[in-house]
């Protein structure tokens, strides 16, 4: 079936997703103002404008659904790939594909920007057109972020990423959303200049002429110093925008700030991907680096420790959330960079788990929020009582947080240590405390929160979940337990993925050594239960020979 | 094809599958009724109050009747594997894959065996008894749905925890009993104190879990599995007594510490009081604390060739045994004494399975949910009466649960005072009842390994094995005593001498219901009769060693190596060791009959001693303020202090943040100052420039 349905959409899946937020986008500037034949010009149409931005995302969410159903795991190279002629000079081309990784991504945020859009219904009022415009915007760019191949458009899409998100905690911030914003901007724009200088040399050093990512891969890496210095220019970019330690301090304040949909679009792991689906495959000699290694398996623990740490004693929740999102930031870094097909694929759910239960959380409090204008856990306590099924939705987000078994978060959490272990068993010790601090920072909150005496009159008149809040809210509570207890389908679609980047990054690394010795059921270059992974030296004349003539 | 198969074995799914629809569905129950409760209420009262509830609702049919139907299924595969041959071996149903990544595959998968199903049977058993006793003693909470979804759900978890083929499924039980047990400590948690009390336990017990996952790590990255079949195979690869199995056995050590309340983790367990009276007996008595002490006779086959680890588990459990004795001895409230008896006695199983006595602690397990949860409930139907009687005379402030307020309730309540009785003998160790027998084959095994077993040639941290279980059994016959003695004084303080109770309430103190004393008595049947068990071939009552034949295929093998060559005990020397267990119990009883006089109680608001030993004892040793003002606040303060507002909003903030600001702004202003139009400065810049450049090109050369 999954045969059937990637020949059908063949190759205009990846377009229509970038395309389909942009019309919305330009249907949303313009209802209202112009007038259709025989109507009037309605004068703030709220509502409209609303529903509008719910299709017009309900619509991509179909998309990613589809295209991550139509996704073959076996398949090994990209797919639903797209080739366009772009600047020609440089040799950069709009060069798009997936693999399940990249699939999960989509999927992800579509769902993510559809819910929260309907989760915060009446969130914002004020310019409401232009907010909804960046969202839309934002969300084209995050899926180009995802499916370009090319490291220029993926670096255009990565801007495009960045400026809506400016504007939006500028614009429709809190009280300090001026300071927000230009943390926000400082630290992103900064970084992904740096970002931009390191596509540069690499594409000079490479001297191919292209900036398609399997060319670079496949071209004679450059010198391992080299790979070192071009790594650390991409690494920056990717752990500010994944808020990884020490390069963190922007998002409690942006996400603080934020309205709830952009709160939830700042705590996309668009870094990580990067980390995984650039940084890493096109410098193998740099990531397995010992000093490399350790310093960023390190900063990935103290990440871990330290977000913990400073959640515990925020007063405020929605910061709290932010240190948490830290801290599980800190573990995808453990586990990429431990190099095991198992803690890659932790990694990869533990992106995808913090995403939704953050979404899910910033939702919960968004609506908290919308009706005390305070997100200080001070100022509550009690709710269990007024607000029942809020009670029930916050325990079970915050227990996925903290990573209970049967619940999304363990799934990632778990595979990152275990596969951890055998190589970094310090680093994967201390990471393992941060499993004692997330029950501490949470169950403390939740029970400040939740638990307690009613000891604010405001707080007896707090409204519960309503139809629409519950009907998102059960939505996530599926995929909470549902990821918990059975996320065997999911975990067999990325495997391959995550085998070819630990290929990949052990053949480079470690180029006359012996196979890990410690493994003694699967060889790492070529496992025996997966179909063909590219074997690293042919990998990018499949996919660049395959763009199909109908897409010139 | 396993024996089993086609058997009744085969519905060991249903076991938890049943208290988890009871969970769900009294969820719903209780959801609804809280939103309903929500619309109409006033706003002050948002629960109903003060409707009693009838005995047969919708809500307890589902909650006592899950548990009870799980009761039976538990009865059917146990007929079911007591048909099937000793040597079948364990008979594991795989439901589905759970976490298949790399090299890793862990499914759900269930695994009927003789230590599985013995516990399972406890839980289903024990737990029904005490599923229909909440339907008394909860009758008047508003919170009744809650209360049953809640205590169906640990059930739930807690089969999970004993059925689990590998120790990644009985983690999922592991971390849900904990959760339920959260959820249950905390179940009024409109008191700040209650919803404290449920958050340190589940803290605390996350720093055992935290040893359990590093242990099921270095399994996995060594043995290659988490499979308990597969890991009783490749035992063989680890070196014996070498640092690697001794690591992993201690960090299981670890888990098992947290969940079975052992030193120093045992600081969750008498807060946990907080709790309902039924899920103190249920939950931090009969089976979740024991957890503990099921993993480590789950993983025998480690343990036994990790003497070191062994005895870790000894030496920590004797601790644990005699400290909480000690501070159970001038507590006042009726369930700290039990709450502390059962850190004690739960010491005393460690000790046992550390030993390698693996039977005699598992035996000690029975017995004590049997006579704990009598004890538990019992003091449960005291405190609901009470509570009763103050509430019939609108006294507000009167603890129930003090026994400075009680005296005199044999009278009002024979039957639980009689049961009770029966409880308080049997856990002090008095023959024929079932503590008697369990405790003495713990002391009886303890001196035999002590006298050149393999454990008592090895040596722990330089001590030679034979002095640590020697001193382990010394210190394990004072517990004994001790136990006798709190446990006399809790009897005598609350049941004989005249009345403490405070105003006219003892007037309205009466039995509680029949569907509060039914379970009691047939917990006092259970431990009149729980010795039969396992009898000692010592004294000639029935079939001897019954629990001993039937675990031998689980924990046989375990044992026989941490017991190699210890020498078998004459009979002269064990009618010698139960003489010495009798009489240690009986002067217990006496000193205490002697000492706790009823007309010597203290007011509750008299002044605690100030000094000395008194003082540290009520004080609990400040462990408790110990741990706060050592680890709890400095950490706070730390992460406060220099990592949030130092490190966070200092140091980085001014590194990238305000740093590059000021640098923007610096060089701006720079820039401007520059710009003065003045043409001799241009010109002195201009020269200071190219001599600079020039003097670069020059160096560069």
């Amino acid at each position: 079936m999954a045969a059937d349905l990637a020949s059908f959409l063949g190759h205009w899946i990846l377009p229509a997703l970038l395309l389909v937020p942009l019309l919305g986008a330009g249907a949303v500037l313009a209802i209202g103002r112009v007038a259709a034949p025989g109507h009037a010009l309605v004068a703030s149409p709220l509502r409209e404008i609303r529903v509008l931005t719910a299709i017009t995302l309900g619509i991509e969410a179909g998309l990613a659904t589809l295209l991550w159903l139509s996704l073959d795991p076996a398949a090994g190279g990209w797919q639903a790939v797209v080739d366009l002629p772009w600047i020609s000079e440089w040799g950069a081309r709009i060069l798009m594909g997936v693999d399940p990784v990249g699939g999960l991504m989509i999927l992800l945020t579509a769902w993510l920007m559809f819910l929260s859009v309907v989760g915060s219904w009446n969130a914002v009022t004020h310019k409401l057109r232009s907010y909804y415009v960046l969202l839309l915007v934002f969300t084209s760019g995050c899926i180009g972020v995802f499916v370009a191949i090319d490291l220029l458009l993926f670096y255009v899409m990565w801007e495009v990423v960045l400026v809506p998100l400016y504007f939006v905690i500028g614009v429709w911030g809190g009280r300090e959303r001026v300071g927000s914003s230009f943390r926000f901007f400082v630290f992103t724009m900064g970084s992904s200049l740096v970002m931009l200088v390191a596509i540069g040399a690499l594409w000079k050093s490479a001297g191919q002429g292209t900036f398609a990512l399997d060319a670079l891969v496949g071209a004679p890496g450059p010198s391992t110093t080299a790979q070192v210095w071009l790594f650390a220019g991409f690494f920056l970019a990717f752990a500010v925008k994944s808020a990884m330690w020490p390069f963190h301090t922007w998002l409690p304040d942006a996400q603080h700030e934020a309205p709830t949909t952009a709160a939830i679009a700042l705590g996309i792991k668009v870094g990580a991907y990067g980390l995984f689906r650039f940084a890493m495959p096109l410098f193998p000699a740099a990531v397995t680096h010992e000093t490399v290694r350790s310093v960023v398996i390190g900063l990935g623990v103290v990440g871990i420790i330290y977000g913990a740490l400073v959640a515990m004693v925020q007063p405020d929740f929605k910061r709290l959330v932010s240190y948490a999102a830290i801290s599980h930031a800190g573990f995808v870094l453990v586990g990429l960079f431990a190099g095991s097909v198992e803690s890659v694929q932790g990694a990869v759910l533990v992106m995808l788990s913090s995403g939704v239960t953050n979404a899910a959380l910033f939702l919960l409090l968004g609506i908290l929020h919308e009706q005390r204008g305070t997100g200080m856990i001070a100022n509550f306590g009690g709710l269990a009582r007024v607000v029942p099924m809020f009670a029930v939705m916050l325990t079970l987000v915050s227990l996925a947080s903290i990573g209970l078994p049967g619940t999304n978060g363990f799934v990632g959490e778990f595979l990152v240590l275990l596969g951890a272990y055998r190589e970094f068993p310090v680093a994967t010790f201390l990471a393992g405390l941060g499993v004692i601090l997330a029950a501490v920072y949470f169950l403390w909150a939740t029970q400040r929160v939740l638990f307690q005496p009613l000891a604010h009159e405001a707080n007896r008149s707090l409204r519960d979940l309503n139809r629409r809040e519950q009907a998102v809210m059960l939505v996530f509570a599926v995929v909470i337990v549902g990821l918990g207890v059975a996320p065997g389908g999911l975990l067999r679609h990325i495997e391959p993925s995550a085998r070819k980047l630990v290929a990949r990054v052990e053949s480079r690394g470690r180029p006359s050594a012996a196979p890990v010795p410690a493994d003694p059921v699967a060889p790492p270059v070529v496992p025996p239960v997966v179909p063909p992974v590219v074997p690293p030296a042919a990998p990018l004349a499949a996919p660049l020979a395959l763009p199909p003539s109908a897409s010139r | 094809m396993h024996p089993l198969t086609g058997t009744a074995a085969d519905l060991v799914w249903l076991l938890p599958l049943l208290p988890f629809l009871g969970f769900v569905a009294n969820g719903w129950l209780s959801l609804r009724g809280a939103v309903r409760a929500r619309v109409t209420a006033h706003p002050t009262r948002l629960e109903t109050e003060g409707s009693r509830h009838p005995q047969f609702t919708l809500v307890n049919v589902i909650g006592v009747g899950s548990v009870v139907a799980a009761f039976g299924v538990a009865i059917a595969v146990f007929a079911a594997l007591a048909g099937a041959p000793d040597a079948a071996g364990p008979y594991v149903q795989t439901y589905g894959s759970w976490l298949p990544s790399g090299d890793l595959r862990v499914d759900w998968a269930f695994q009927v065996d003789r230590l599985s199903m013995v516990m399972a049977l406890i839980v289903t058993g024990v737990g029904a008894l005490i599923h229909v006793f909440s339907v008394g003693y909860m009758a008047d909470d508003p919170g009744y749905p809650r209360y049953f979804s809640y205590l169906n759900l640990f059930v739930f978890f807690m089969l999970t925890l004993v059925l689990g083929a590998s120790y990644a499924v009985i983690f999922v039980g592991w971390e849900g009993v904990g959760l339920a047990s959260y959820l249950l400590i905390g179940f009024w948690f409109s008191e700040t104190r209650n919803a404290d009390a449920g958050k340190k336990a589940f803290i605390v017990n996350r720093v055992g879990d935290f040893g359990f996952l590093i242990a099921m790590f270095l399994l996995w990255a060594n043995l290659g599995t988490l499979d308990f079949r597969e890991v009783a195979q490749r035992v063989p690869e680890l070196a014996a007594g070498g640092g690697l199995v001794t690591a992993i056995c201690l960090f299981l050590f670890l888990g098992a510490a947290g969940k079975s309340a052992q030193m120093p983790l045992y600081i969750w367990l008498p807060d946990a009081m907080a709790g309902p009276t039924p899920v103190s007996a249920l939950i931090h008595a009969a089976t979740m604390v024991t957890g503990g002490v099921y993993l480590v006779a789950r993983s025998a086959d480690l343990f036994a060739i990790a003497p070191v680890a062994s005895l870790t588990v000894v030496v920590v459990g004797a601790v644990t045994a005699i400290f909480a004795a000690v501070i159970g001895l001038k507590q006042w409230d009726i369930k700290k004494v039990l709450a502390y008896s059962t850190v004690s006695q739960l010491g005393m199983m460690f000790v046992a399975v550390g030993s390698g006595a693996y039977v005699a602690g598992l035996f000690h397990l029975v017995t004590h949910a049997f006579f704990k949860a009598l004890l538990f409930l019992g003091a449960g139907a005291v405190i609901h009466a009470l509570h009763h009687g103050y509430h019939a005379v609108h006294d507000e402030t009167s603890d129930a649960q003090d026994l400075r307020l009680m005296g005199g309730l044999r009278r009002r309540m024979p039957v639980t005072f009689a049961l009770m009785w029966i409880a308080t003998l049997a856990i002090a160790g008095v023959p024929p009842l079932a503590g008697f027998f369990s405790k003495d084959e713990i002391l009886a095994s303890v001196f035999r390994q002590a006298g050149g077993s393999a454990l008592a040639q090895a040596t722990w941290l330089g001590i030679p094995g034979s002095v640590v279980l020697g001193t382990a059994y010394a210190i394990l016959l004072v517990t004994a005593l001790l136990t006798a003695v709190y446990m006399t004084r809790l009897m005598r303080y609350a049941f004989h001498g005249p009345s403490r109770v405070p105003g006219d309430a003892a007037a309205h103190v009466a039995e509680s219901p029949w569907v509060m004393r039914g379970p009691l008595v047939v917990l006092g049947a259970l431990t009149v009769a729980g010795g039969w068990l396992n009898l000692p071939a010592l004294l000639p009552l029935g079939p001897v060693g019954t629990l001993e034949h039937w675990l031998a295929p689980v924990t046989g093998r375990g044992a026989a190596v941490l017991a190699a060559g210890a020498p078998a005990l004459g009979h002269g020397t064990e009618q010698a060791l139960v003489g010495v267990a009798v009489a240690v119990a009986l002067a217990g009883i006496a000193i205490a009959w002697v000492v706790c006089r009823p007309d010597a109680v203290p007011a509750p608001d008299a002044p605690a001693p100030t000094s000395g030993f008194g003082w540290l004892l009520s004080n609990k040793f400040f462990v408790d303020e110990a741990i706060e003002a050592l680890i709890v606040a400095p950490l706070v303060k730390v992460s406060r202090l220099v990592l949030w507002r130092g490190i966070d909003l200092g140091v980085l903030d001014a590194l990238f943040v305000r740093g590059p600001g000021a640098l923007t702004r610096g060089i701006g202003w720079a820039g401007t100052r520059l710009q003065s139009g003045l043409v001799g400065t241009y010109v002195w810049v201009i020269a200071i420039a190219v001599l600079a450049v020039l003097g670069l090109m020059l160096l560069m050369k």
